[in-house]
């Protein structure tokens, strides 16, 4: 174990009895550098000052209660190594304040039950098998399927997406990455009987499945590689190929588009996007289905916009460019439809990204 | 005043379990936690659940390792009802909605794990403890009838004029409010007691809260000396290292490279129970056969990669996350930590404790199923199944019982109580120091090895901190989430398990199980094949004894 050193902690502190607004107050704390934030944080309270409040109990990211932001990013004080925020804080300080999208009750201790909790109640969190449980044995499902949603099992509810989500940052109503990785694990679970019922509940609702905006935040903070947003991706695809829920929104015609386009030129053909938006990908029926002719002829000034500013030209429009080695895009295209898109991201069946090369 | 039929303290598997249970056996039902129920430390039971369900295997031999694994102390009736009912209660869980592991055929896949004759563990990768405890708890937002009351801290049981359980003072923890909840039933599933360790796999909440206000009310508390250290703990942190990575086939070498588990267990190797794997690396250690931090080496590079990932993923975590070590490149250093108490509030096979009114379950309790050293997934096994037995039987006895009346000074002698905490002047020690020193008493005289010399060194520490405690300096004068306040009421709490733990080690005069006595090096069936109870009697604690249920196991000698 290295030597101790010391670390400077800036914390975040707010007391409702007080009558006074929260401020920053500054700990000297003494650690190996390999320790935790936790540990600087009980350090603290053990040596000087018993009254910071911060929800804290396994020590070892299983129960997931210290759900914080250290240097503005969210994540569990206890896995995160003060070594490492040190080195990554503003002046060698170490921030740490309570999670975002969510009300503080003292200090570091948000309010999980006003925000998180409300909305995992919302997605009818319990199976609803589809028939009576087989008499003296348990549900025959195939293996896959329940690995499958063991990475929606492992969510530890500690918040810390929640608190990085930017959709839920515009839209305070949005159900959540959370939230949402918890209905998949229902929808994913063969056992249950709602998954076309909670698919279409998820969809319709606008601050549902095609609230998410793909930003990755809730991926990159998770503690314990859930992906929430690769779940969200999930349920989508499983809304759209398996029972052609429409996406009000366009959210799914959109990435449609994109994927069109790339697959076609390797690079986005502004002027196409829109039309392939709402034809589903489709360049043609885009432009000649009424729901898609209709919702062009919304988004005109947007195409004005874009011939303003440059960002499309009649040029552009009709000689657009592929990229010199078109093929090389395809080949990916190519070898990632060749995997079996529902289990290819899920941790427990394949590791982590590229372990396998690096053994082979 | 809140009211209830039945109303659970705790909500890890054992009070979910029983809340469920007591819910639709038609009583009211109240659940309180001094966490959020998902928080609660079942969470960190990663390896499994051990149920006979296997047509090749049988509740017998499920129940004749469990005997064995609790070197006879465990009372044989309990232990065949937990090895009956392991399939049905296994099968319930697999059906509310548990994701567990599956074979190729689709069916229930299993592992694996220590001092068991059969694999018979299931399992959902190595959160097992995680997933069950998440899926009672969607449960428990399903059932509208049950009233959960999270983050409420309990201080003490009320009692009405007869004695008998009637409720519980409770604080809010939100904002500091005292109340007073009034129930026809208490069960107790506070959990164990780890925290009186140090270092311990526990969570920080491990404090024994239950075992104590129990015991202040004059439930005995039995088999408190069998204190189980786990085999494979991280050095200085304490953090668990799942036993399921000897089940999927890891070994143990020393600083020599011996797989020494050859010279203790040339059968079981690794899969011996706990108590024998976690002297044997003691052995070692001590012997001078250990790395220079005071470790042996678990190597489960041995267990196929594409297996890890699919049944260890957690401890990969834990591995990279806290000791820097990638467990699928490299062995990992572990030493025996504290874990587990065997011992706890005695009750019968139905949940009851001799004081009317009051039942426990799941660690805080003692039927005894564990004896003197717990089988690894055993311990989800007893708080689902006497956690439900809990539940139905306290919801059967309080039909058409009329609600108690708690006597209203339980309620004003906490808040006085608490009152003289927050406004109290600083001169005392801090909480932390307090509680360090009894960690590191704890872990350096109660531990593997233990003797009579250090044991009363350790009861007198105990007994002068209880004398500190009552004293201990404190920072935070508030009222909302004053968890300085609260950590003053759980080290008196676990001062009490402290002394319960160390008379009754210092009782038993012998070796069995988890207490292993270098001056009285042999179990010895002639005087001390009984349980040892310590109840408070006044001030002092009293010591009685109470026999050893024996069904169809004699005992025999114990190898692996």
């Amino acid at each position: 174990m290295a030597d101790t050193q010391t670390f400077q902690l800036k914390i975040r502190r707010y007391d409702p009895e007080s009558g006074a607004p929260a401020y920053w107050a500054d700990y000297d704390v003494e650690l190996p550098p390999e320790r935790s934030v936790l540990d600087g944080i009980l350090q603290v309270k053990d040596r000087e000052d018993a009254s910071i409040a911060i929800r804290c109990s396994c020590r070892a990211a299983i129960c997931g209660s210290c759900g914080v932001r250290i240097n503005g990013r969210s994540a569990l004080a206890c896995n995160t190594r003060i070594g490492d925020a040190a080195a990554g804080g503003r002046d060698g300080f170490v921030t740490v304040e309570p999670m975002g999208n969510m009300p503080v009750i003292k200090d570091l201790v948000s309010d999980m039950e006003a925000v998180h909790w409300k909305k995992v109640r919302r997605v009818v969190p319990w199976l609803v098998p589809a028939e009576d449980p087989p008499e003296g044995q348990e549900y025959i499902v195939p293996a896959e399927a329940m690995l499958d949603v063991t990475q929606a099992m492992a969510c530890i509810h500690c918040g810390v997406c929640v608190s990085a989500c930017l959709s839920m940052e515009v839209d305070p109503d949005f159900v959540g990455p959370a939230a949402l990785a918890k209905a998949y694990r229902f929808v994913g679970d063969p056992r249950d009987g709602e998954e076309e019922a909670r698919l279409r509940d998820l969809a319709e609702d606008p601050h549902g499945i095609y609230d998410c905006t793909h930003c990755f935040a809730c991926v990159e903070v998770c503690p314990k590689d859930v992906a929430p947003m690769n779940q969200i991706m999930r349920l989508r695809r499983r809304a759209t190929n398996d029972f052609g829920i429409k996406d009000e929104n366009n959210g799914y015609g959109h990435e449609k588009a994109f994927v069109t386009l790339i697959e076609k030129y390797g690079t986005l053909h502004e002027a196409q996007l829109l039309p392939r938006s709402f034809g589903d990908g489709s360049l043609v029926k885009g432009q000649l289905k009424p729901s898609g002719a209709k919702q062009l002829t919304r988004e005109l000034p947007t195409a004005f916009r874009g011939l303003k500013s440059g960002k499309v030209t009649p040029r552009k429009a009709l000689l657009h460019e592929k990229l010199p080695d078109q093929k090389q895009v395809r080949k990916i295209f190519h070898e990632i439809e060749s995997h079996d898109e529902r289990i290819e991201l899920n941790l427990y069946i394949v590791g982590e990204l590229g372990e396998d090369e690096e053994t082979a | 005043m809140p009211q209830h039929d039945v109303l659970v303290i705790g909500a890890g598997l054992a009070g979910q379990r029983a809340a469920l249970a007591a819910a639709e056996a038609g009583a009211s039902v109240g659940i309180i936690s001094k966490v959020h129920p998902v928080r609660s430390h079942s969470n960190a039971a990663q390896g499994g659940i051990n149920a006979a369900l296997d047509p090749q295997d049988s509740w017998e031999s499920h129940a004749f390792d469990t005997v064995k694994g609790s070197d006879y102390l465990g009372d044989q009736d309990a232990i065949e009802i937990m090895c009956r009912e392991a399939p049905s209660e296994l099968l319930t869980l697999e059906h509310l909605g548990v994701t567990f592991h599956r074979d190729e055929r689709g069916r229930l896949g299993k592992r694996a794990f220590g001092g068991a004759s059969a694999a018979r563990t299931y399992y959902v990768a190595d959160i097992t403890g995680q997933a069950i405890l998440h899926v009672l708890y969607e449960q428990l937002m399903k059932h509208e009838e049950v009233t959960r009351y999270e983050e409420w801290f309990s201080t003490a049981l009320a009692q009405d004029d007869d004695g008998r359980i009637a409720g519980v003072v409770t604080r809010n923890i939100r904002d500091g409010a005292m109340e007073l909840f009034a129930a026809k039933a208490v069960i107790l599933a506070t959990g164990g007691n780890g925290q009186i360790y140090d270092p311990t796999t526990n969570a920080l909440i491990c404090t024994g809260d239950g075992i104590a206000m129990a015991y202040r009310v004059g439930a005995p508390l039995m088999d408190m000396e069998m204190i189980q250290y786990h085999p494979t703990t991280l050095a200085g942190l304490g953090l668990l290292i799942t036993e399921g990575a000897r089940g999927e086939g890891a070994h143990l070498y020393n600083a020599q490279g011996e797989r020494f588990m050859e010279k203790y267990a040339p059968n079981k190797m690794e899969l011996a129970s706990r108590d024998v794997v976690s002297r044997a690396e003691q052995t070692e250690i001590n012997e001078g056969r250990g790395f220079p931090d005071g470790t042996v080496a678990l190597d489960i590079t041995v267990v196929p990669r594409k297996r890890i990932h699919e049944a260890l993923r957690e401890i990969v975590n834990v591995g990279r996350d806290f000791a820097g070590v990638d467990i699928t490149r490299e062995p990992i250093h572990i030493k025996p930590g504290n874990h587990y108490v065997m011992g706890g509030v005695h009750t019968d096979i139905h949940g009851q404790t001799p004081i009317p009114g009051l039942y426990a379950a799941g660690e805080c309790a003692c039927v005894s199923v564990h004896g003197g050293n717990r089988l690894g997934a055993n311990s989800l096994l007893d708080t689902l199944v006497f956690g439900r037995r809990s539940g139905e039987h306290a919801a059967e006895a309080v039909k058409g019982m009329g609600m108690p009346d708690p006597s209203g000074s339980s309620l004003q002698d906490e808040e006085r109580t608490i009152r003289s905490i927050v406004e109290r002047d600083g001169t005392g020690r801090r909480v932390s120091e307090l509680k360090a020193e009894l960690g590191q008493t704890m872990d350096k005289y109660v531990a593997v090895f233990r003797d009579e010399d250090g044991l009363n060194t350790a009861l007198e520490v105990v007994r002068r901190l209880k004398e500190e405690a009552k004293n201990v300096a404190i920072d935070d004068k508030g009222t909302v989430f004053n968890q300085d306040v609260l950590g003053a009421l759980e080290l008196q709490f676990m001062i009490d398990n402290a002394e319960a733990i160390v008379i009754s080690a210092i009782e038993r005069k012998e070796s069995r199980g988890a207490q292993y006595r270098t001056d009285y090096p042999d179990r010895n069936d002639d005087e001390w094949l009984k349980h040892i109870n310590v109840s408070a009697n006044g001030a002092e604690p009293e010591l009685s004894y109470s026999p050893v249920t024996m069904t169809q196991w004699e005992p025999q000698e114990r190898t692996y």
